[in-house]
């Protein structure tokens, strides 16, 4: 690497504060340090917390459904109604609740002043209002467990009319219970989103350029901006759909009638909630995936001592997939009656996202070619991560086409391939996440034979349930079936697949409660994890303490002189050079941290 | 530096960083409250553009019949005006240092902010005593939903308005809410604009 001063460097604010004790929150009690607090860390923690505890729920609510699918008629508690709530709400946990929060507002609060060598988010106040309408949310989400008629049983896409129609179940306040947390949802995401936006593009440290940005917050940054833009469409779509239930307004009911009687609605347009609710659900897929895909290019390249390879264009991907997501929405409408020509467009749309999409998995690939791979359980899972995605992607190609799609539409080959893609590939990125930064936020290692354990169940037994749902649907198994009955097209043996994946089911099931017990017994007795125990370089393993306490850094913030990649430099006295060591002791220090000026590490 | 040169940056071949006088000494950045504000309004740009979609598209369909615009709705765009432009007085106020004027635009812009919200609201009253519920067709029911998400933006406008206030009649020191004044104006004349395309959409449909 040459010495060359980078000459956008002097455009960068510095985010110093001349004091630490000088213009940053400070808690006063236990209830603003704990509860309350506006500390970027803690908002995190909390938003992590609330995201893994709902998204508990979610997954008992797959193991029963599974349950059904698996033994039909064995479980009398499981009614059709209850299997139908069951579904809507562990789509929805999952999708809104669980991974757009985990990513967004659990790692985008954690990592992003940590990672641009900033104190806090710009918004401190914001942000913490941000997570308790979070909370708010998820609390009315709960509470429709409990009103009249339970949640809602629409499925997780909502669609009018049969969303507010008495026969489907939760129609009375279930749905509108769901509506109204969505709603609270993207208010409180909002207000996050502002200040992770503003953080990255004003409250970066001195020297810390665009371009020297981990692709960690590149991917949040991209799908934060994604998320601004197209949760308004689904609020749109959710105050005309709470209208249209609560005061027959008609802009998506249309003139219908139930059990014999014509309804007051008259003229709506089904197809319009449809328009709006995919101009939000697609984007969706990358809010939960470009940070996925920033996390574990970070992953492999700390793991495998590597740069990442072609950096510059994995930032140009995760933008361009980003522009493009936003013409691609109608591809999850082609049986919906649309124009041949406008499927023609989306189906163009969609092919051509998959170009910066395979660039990204050649990167990856690139980035371990002849790299020092040591695997570790970040490394495991990040793997884990580029074969799922290649393979759901690869399903996703199928289902691009219309002349595919309309076949397999509503197929469990739907489900199978949803769930490669944008459920078993982003949540292995979380545990890869959680066993990469576990040590920063705790001190402490996750036992790795646990690990272990959680990831070859969890890896294996997701392929072991996918892969034979792919051909379930092939062969015309539909989703969204209480239970299938007689058929002429689909085998007996089609139900002895079903129950072997249930089996597999609870069992990766039982390795997420392993997990979890690894989360929260390490937390004590887990080994020491000493600062910066992978010998990464990104700055937030430079902190003055770790874990990292209230304003991050020492007495100065860190001075950033390159990028977050710099591995096996040949004049460098260890394979690691940290993005705040000054060049003049690239070829003499070693050590885990760079000292702070302060020498307080 | 331009954008583009920004994302054209080879970091891989670039180090170090020019250091003298840059740390510890910077103040925190001025520039985000302003940036936050733009990013907002981006938001409620695209949600704003979302219904204006959605009702165009509505109004394809044969059940759509037109509406006719209560003339107290000229009347609440004339207060909206009024309002903008005692905030950008107020603003005008805050940089040249005249706390009479400052105060004498926060009251105008805030005040009709509150008479248009009630003259909004004397519109619904109107609507409904005439049997115009949000039942009534659809493009009654987009009336609804136009004026009330934009009233709730007017409503967080006063809340910020509110705060700013209070720090100005508390300490009468300008420069402590110089920049608050300005964001307030900023969007006072955001939401003037944004009410004006949504009347004019709903006159013209």
């Amino acid at each position: 690497m040459a010495i060359v001063d980078s000459p956008v460097v002097q455009d960068i604010p510095a985010a110093e504060v001349p004091d630490p004790n000088e213009d940053l929150y400070h808690a006063k009690s236990w209830v603003t340090k704990y509860l309350f607090c506006q500390d970027a860390k803690v908002i995190a923690i909390q938003y992590s917390c609330t995201a893994l505890g709902i998204g508990l729920l979610g997954l008992v609510l797959s193991w029963v459904m599974r349950l059904q699918l698996g033994f039909p008629e064995v479980f009398s508690f499981i009614e059709p109604a209850h299997y139908y709530q069951f579904i809507t709400m562990h789509g929805m946990i999952m999708v809104i609740y669980l991974l757009t929060a985990l990513f967004l507002g659990g790692f985008g609060n954690y990592l992003i002043p940590l990672m641009l060598g900033a104190r806090d988010m710009v918004f401190p106040y914001v942000n913490m209002l941000s997570y308790w309408v979070y909370l708010l949310a998820v609390l009315v989400l709960i509470a429709s467990f409990f009103v009249p008629g339970g949640p809602t049983g629409a499925g997780w896409t909502l669609y009018p009319p049969q969303a507010i129609l008495s026969g489907t179940p939760g129609s009375d306040g279930g749905i509108i219970l769901m509506l109204v947390s969505l709603s609270l949802f993207i208010v409180g995401f909002t207000m996050g989103g502002l200040n992770y936006v503003v953080t990255v593009l004003q409250a970066r440290t001195r020297g810390m350029t665009l371009m020297r940005m981990p692709l960690t917050i590149w991917g949040i940054f991209t799908a934060t901006v994604h998320a601004l833009l197209a949760f308004p469409a689904l609020f749109v779509g959710a105050i005309m759909m709470t209208l249209d239930r609560l005061l027959e307004t008609s802009f998506f009911m249309p003139v219908i009638s139930e059990m014999g009687e014509i309804l007051s609605y008259e003229g709506g347009s089904p197809l319009l909630f449809q328009h709006l609710f995919w101009f939000f659900g697609h984007p969706e897929v990358y809010i939960v995936a470009l940070p996925a895909f920033g996390i574990v290019s970070d992953l492999l390249s700390v793991h495998a001592r590597r740069h990442v390879f072609g950096y510059r264009m994995m930032v140009w991907a995760i933008v361009i997939i980003g522009a493009l997501s936003f013409i691609v929405w109608a591809h999850h409408m082609y049986v919906s009656g649309m124009n041949p020509w406008f499927g023609f467009f989306f189906a163009t749309t969609t092919l051509i996202i998959a170009v910066p999409t395979a660039l990204k998995v050649y990167n990856w690939t690139l980035t371990l070619w002849r790299a020092n791979i040591r695997l570790t359980l970040p490394m495991l899972f990040g793997l884990a991560f580029i074969i799922t995605f290649v393979n759901g992607g690869i399903t996703g190609l199928f289902l691009g086409n219309v002349a595919i799609d309309v076949p397999l539409s509503d197929t469990l080959f739907v489900v199978a391939h949803f769930h490669m893609v944008m459920g078993i590939a982003p949540i292995l990125v979380v545990f890869g996440a959680i066993y990469h930064w576990y040590p920063l936020m705790t001190g402490r290692m996750l036992d790795e034979g646990l690990g272990k354990f959680h990831f070859w169940v969890t890896f294996l037994g997701s392929y072991i349930i996918y892969l034979p749902m792919h051909y379930l649907g092939f062969i015309g198994v539909p989703r969204r079936y209480f239970e299938m009955g007689e058929t002429t097209f689909i085998p007996e043996s089609a139900q002895d697949l079903n129950a072997f994946m249930t089996i597999v089911t609870l069992i990766v099931g039982f390795a997420q409660l392993v997990f979890l017990y690894n989360l929260i017994t390490s937390r004590k007795n887990g080994v020491e994890a000493g600062p910066n125990p992978w010998k990464a370089t990104s700055l937030e393993w430079q902190t003055a303490k770790t874990p990292p306490e209230h304003g991050n850094f020492g007495k100065t913030l860190p001075v950033v002189y390159r990028w977050a990649y710099a591995y096996g430099l040949p004049n460098a006295a260890q394979d690691f050079v940290p993005q705040n060591l000054p060049p003049e002791l690239v070829a003499t220090h070693v050590g885990n941290q760079v000292p702070d000026t302060d020498g307080e590490s | 530096m331009s954008l583009v040169d920004q994302l054209t940056e080879k970091p891989w071949l670039t180090e170090g960083c020019e250091v003298e006088g840059c740390v510890g000494e910077a103040p925190l950045d001025l520039r985000a409250p302003h940036l936050g504000l733009k990013v907002l309004l981006g938001v409620a740009s695209a949600l704003f553009m979302l219904v204006v979609v959605a009702y165009a598209y509505r109004m394809t369909f044969g059940d759509w019949q037109p509406m006719h615009q209560p003339w107290l709705l000229w009347v609440n765009t004339l207060i909206l005006v009024l309002g903008s432009w005692g905030m950008h007085r107020a603003w005008g106020g805050a940089y040249s240092g005249q706390l009479g004027v400052l105060k004498s635009g926060m009251v105008l812009g805030g005040g009709c902010a509150v008479v248009f919200l009630g003259g909004q609201l004397l519109v619904w009253k109107e609507l409904v005593s005439q049997g115009f519920f949000a039942s009534y067709g659809v493009s009654v029911a987009f009336f609804y939903v136009v004026t009330a998400l934009h009233a709730a933006h007017v409503f967080g406008g006063l809340i910020a308005w509110y705060r700013a206030s209070l720090k100005i009649w508390r300490d009468d020191d300008i420069d402590n809410v110089r920049i608050t004044v300005e964001l307030c104006a900023t969007y006072w004349h955001f939401l003037l604009c944004m009410w004006i395309i949504l009347f004019g959409l709903l006159l013209l449909t």
